[in-house]
């Protein structure tokens, strides 16, 4: 009979920062609990209690679909069983750091699309933000409820191989996979309920009544408040976490055909005649949002939607417009935001970025393809993007001249080596790259779930985590403090 | 609640209903004498015909070859009342209202949906398709049962029932119907004990056997049209599917007028005047009517529209199907 400790065996821990481990066969010293639990756990039983959370996820229909595949294939996002484990100390400081990049982001937001000083004070390039296909001329002068505009966040963090996280991208627009989140933690409940009871994780299942306190917050105020989940419907690759969130608030799943407009004030169809709904978590982006103001093919959307919005009839999350905060040339500056409008320094670090839309920057770009992943600047889910060190001669040559046709279009940033965590592979655990995507809400103040969708990359040494490109999840455990405080 | 999760309800169940009534025309017991009789295809055939759909089989199929018509009940990807396509179809109105059923229902639909998801990738091939539709039968049931043991019996449990019970008056009308299409050899075999087996076999096909007996004992053409159509106790007959349809709409307050007619005059009506007009033309005529209330669900219910709304309708899931 053999423990969970012999699929450790030849596990390798030199290179990247290892999550879990800090010698071979050493755990970080928070993590030695946990380690000597799984050491009494047997080896069969564990990968049975791997196939069987596999086999709950179909079950159930978690599943995404991913686009260009075969129309409406669903998959389930590979998931691996082994929790990945944040230290308390390691998580009050990216709590601090998120919540400071949150607060820094939604008053550019405001800024932009108001006075824009930070443009007149040339702290950001007017042209860069102006230039932004995300920058909506629409949302000029909008005042959104109690002035908050980016509601949800999923902020991509990356840990560097001497352990310090780094921002990789801030999604402001609709960040999917916090059900998965809430989804894993029940697999691993279910599969190391003694672990559960013995350790203090920090509790995620919390997020939909954070969600629903934020869309209370932002409503305007009236008798009786009807809210609702907005969702481009079945076909969208997130569909069941639009339908997940709908039934974990209790609020309505809607569809843009549910919706009608009429004196500027929302109203949903029912059985019994048309009823008001006063504020919305939207999951379709700005584009498809009101075909009257936007993209005017939109058979997703509502149109009247947004006049009903400015007039302060219905509050929407997020706010339209802040798209242009995920553009990755503007993230470049998230640090000069944080200083102009807080005073402060960035505790949480960027990525070093090069916009490639700067002459000296597209030089030097150009000269180092091979070394540099180089990312469109409007897109995400690992859409559009070139890792250079990994691509051919002819991939980085035709790359070289998408970029000199639309410099402004692209920024490259150095490979940065993703740390590992001890993934499941056949028979045994293997280290496999990893990001953490925290969720952070902003209602009456801002929120960091504790906890996070870890993406994983399932091929050996790939730095690409996407579940749009092969890439899976683990559950995030955050240890409790020892002071017990609670920090959500 | 939501005009299109109220219509994703009924066609949930519409579909599944349908489904499972597909299973049970296969399964009925017509193949006890497919083995050695020389007019077994015309047994099969009458399966065909019962579904109004002939025209697509002939222009889809070259024979009434028992393989090609259990092919085209069960796995047909392009005929819309396949069981396959049912269960598809019924799974994709369940995903779109996933927070209205409870998660027990949607994991049933969604284990159904894998099982003949499987099935039909393997072609069928290696599983006994009277033992499969079996299965489907069951994962029905298992289906109803959780409707009926965990949803609360607000609005969108009535839009199920009906859903449910619409189906059923019409899909037990065809059973009956189905012993109009199959010629006996000569007419000389009429009461004899060949025709009576198939009567049986009908009233199995309904689950009905059984209580059947308990009410009439021997097996004749009159009592099983008798039992099917009107008997109120039996929960699969015509005039129970209305009742309660009737009770459910009554609770939506959804446009009853058309409903409470036809089941007024099922009530009224008995199996002699039903025969005398003709049982398959009664049946068609039933047929109509309840497509007729079909239509009044969808215009009061599925389809409102603001007075100055221009917009045109994108309809729901569930397809319309008259």
């Amino acid at each position: 009979m053999y423990t969970t400790k012999i699929m450790f065996t030849d596990y390798q821990i030199q290179g990247p920062w290892d999550e879990f481990f800090q010698a071979p066969g050493v755990p970080h010293p928070a993590f030695q609990a946990i380690f000597e639990a799984l050491n009494h756990t047997r080896k069969e039983d564990y990968l049975a209690l791997h196939k069987e959370a596999e086999r709950a996820l179909i079950r159930t229909g978690i599943t995404f679909v991913v686009y260009g595949d075969k129309e409406g294939q669903e998959k389930i996002m590979p998931f691996d069983l082994l929790p990945r484990i944040v230290t308390s100390q390691d998580w009050n400081r990216l709590e601090k750091g998120l919540i400071q990049r949150i607060q820094a982001l939604n008053l550019f937001l405001d800024d932009i699309y108001h006075d824009q000083k930070i443009l007149k004070d040339k702290v950001i390039p007017e042209e860069l933000i102006l230039s932004a296909s995300s920058f909506r001329k629409e949302c000029i002068g909008l005042n959104p409820p109690k002035g908050i505009w980016n509601h949800v966040t999923g902020t991509d963090l990356i840990r560097n191989p001497s352990g310090e996280f780094l921002v990789l991208e801030d999604n402001l627009r609709c960040p999917s996979g916090v059900s998965y989140v809430l989804e894993n933690r029940e697999l691993v409940k279910r599969a190391f309920p003694h672990l559960f009871e013995k350790l203090s994780i920090r509790p995620v299942e919390t997020y939909p009544d954070m969600l629903f306190e934020v869309l209370d917050h932002i409503c305007p105020g009236v008798q009786e408040k009807r809210f609702g989940v907005l969702t481009p419907g079945v076909y969208n690759s997130a569909y069941f976490e639009h339908s997940f969130l709908a039934r974990k608030m209790g609020v309505e799943l809607l569809e843009g055909q549910d919706l009608v407009v009429e004196n500027d004030r929302v109203y949903i169809r029912t059985t019994h005649g048309f009823e008001p709904i006063h504020a919305i978590y939207r999951r379709i982006d700005d584009d498809f949002l009101d075909p009257k103001v936007f993209r005017p093919d939109s058979m997703i959307g509502v149109p009247g939607l947004f006049q009903a919005y400015k007039k302060g009839n219905l509050a929407l999350a997020n706010a339209p417009g802040t798209g242009v905060a995920d553009d990755k040339a503007v993230y470049a500056f998230v640090p000069e935001m944080i200083r102009y409008y807080l005073g402060e320094d960035a505790l949480l670090n960027n990525v070093p970025t090069y916009r490639c839309g700067r002459e000296k920057d597209l030089g030097y770009v150009l000269a180092n393809l091979d070394k540099l992943v180089v990312k469109a600047t409007n897109e995400s889910g690992g859409y559009g993007m070139l890792m250079g060190h990994q691509a051919s001669k002819a991939q980085r040559d035709e790359f070289a001249l998408k970029i000199q046709a639309n410099p402004r279009g692209y920024i490259a940033q150095p490979v940065v080596d993703l740390s590992q965590a001890p993934t499941l592979v056949g028979d045994h655990f293997e280290g496999r790259r990893v990001d953490l995507r925290p969720y952070v809400l902003y209602g009456k103040d801002i929120k960091v779930l504790p906890g996070g969708l870890t993406r994983v990359a399932l091929r050996p040494g790939s730095l690409v985590v996407n579940s749009s490109q092969g890439g899976g999840s683990k559950d995030t455990w955050v240890i409790q403090d020892d002071q017990g405080g609670d920090h959500a | 609640m939501l005009s299109r999760v109220a219509g994703s309800v009924y066609w949930l169940f519409r579909y599944l209903e349908r489904a499972q009534n597909t299973a049970r025309f296969i399964n009925a017991d017509f193949n006890q004498y497919l083995e050695d009789q020389d007019h077994q295809g015309n047994l099969w055939a009458s399966l065909v015909a019962v579904t109004g759909d002939q025209e697509f089989y002939q222009e889809h199929y070259s024979s009434y070859s028992r393989e090609s018509i259990i092919h085209f009940l069960t796995l047909d990807e392009d005929y819309d009342n396949s069981l396959y396509r049912c269960v598809v179809q019924a799974r994709e109105n369940a995903r779109s209202i996933r927070e209205i059923i409870s998660s027990e229902m949607w994991e049933e639909i969604n284990s159904l949906y894998l099982a003949v998801t499987e099935y039909r990738r393997n072609e069928g091939r290696g599983t006994d398709p009277f033992a499969f539709c079996k299965s489907v039968i069951h994962s029905c049931y298992l289906f109803i049962g959780l409707f009926y043991s965990t949803m609360n019996r607000g609005e969108a449990w009535h839009f199920g029932r009906l859903g449910m019970l619409l189906e059923r008056a019409d899909k037990t009308s065809r059973i009956l119907d189905v012993k109009y299409f199959i010629l006996l050899p000569d007419p000389a075999w009429v009461g004899t004990a060949y025709d009576n087996t198939q009567w049986a076999a009908l009233l199995k096909a309904v689950s009905g056997l059984e209580m059947y007996r308990k009410i009439y004992r021997r097996i004749n053409p009159r009592d099983v049209a008798e039992f099917l159509l009107f008997e109120k106790d039996f929960p699969r007959s015509i005039l129970h599917c209305l009742q309660n349809s009737e009770e459910s709409l009554r609770i939506l307050s959804g446009p009853q007028k058309n409903l409470v007619r036809l089941r007024t005059d099922l009530e009224t009506a008995n199996v002699a005047e039903a025969m005398q007009m003709g049982l398959h033309e009664y049946l068609d005529n039933l047929q109509n009517r309840m497509n007729q209330v079909d239509l009044d669900i969808f215009q009061g219910f599925f389809a409102p529209k603001l007075s100055s709304e221009t917009r045109k309708d994108h309809g729901y899931l569930g397809q319309h199907q008259s």
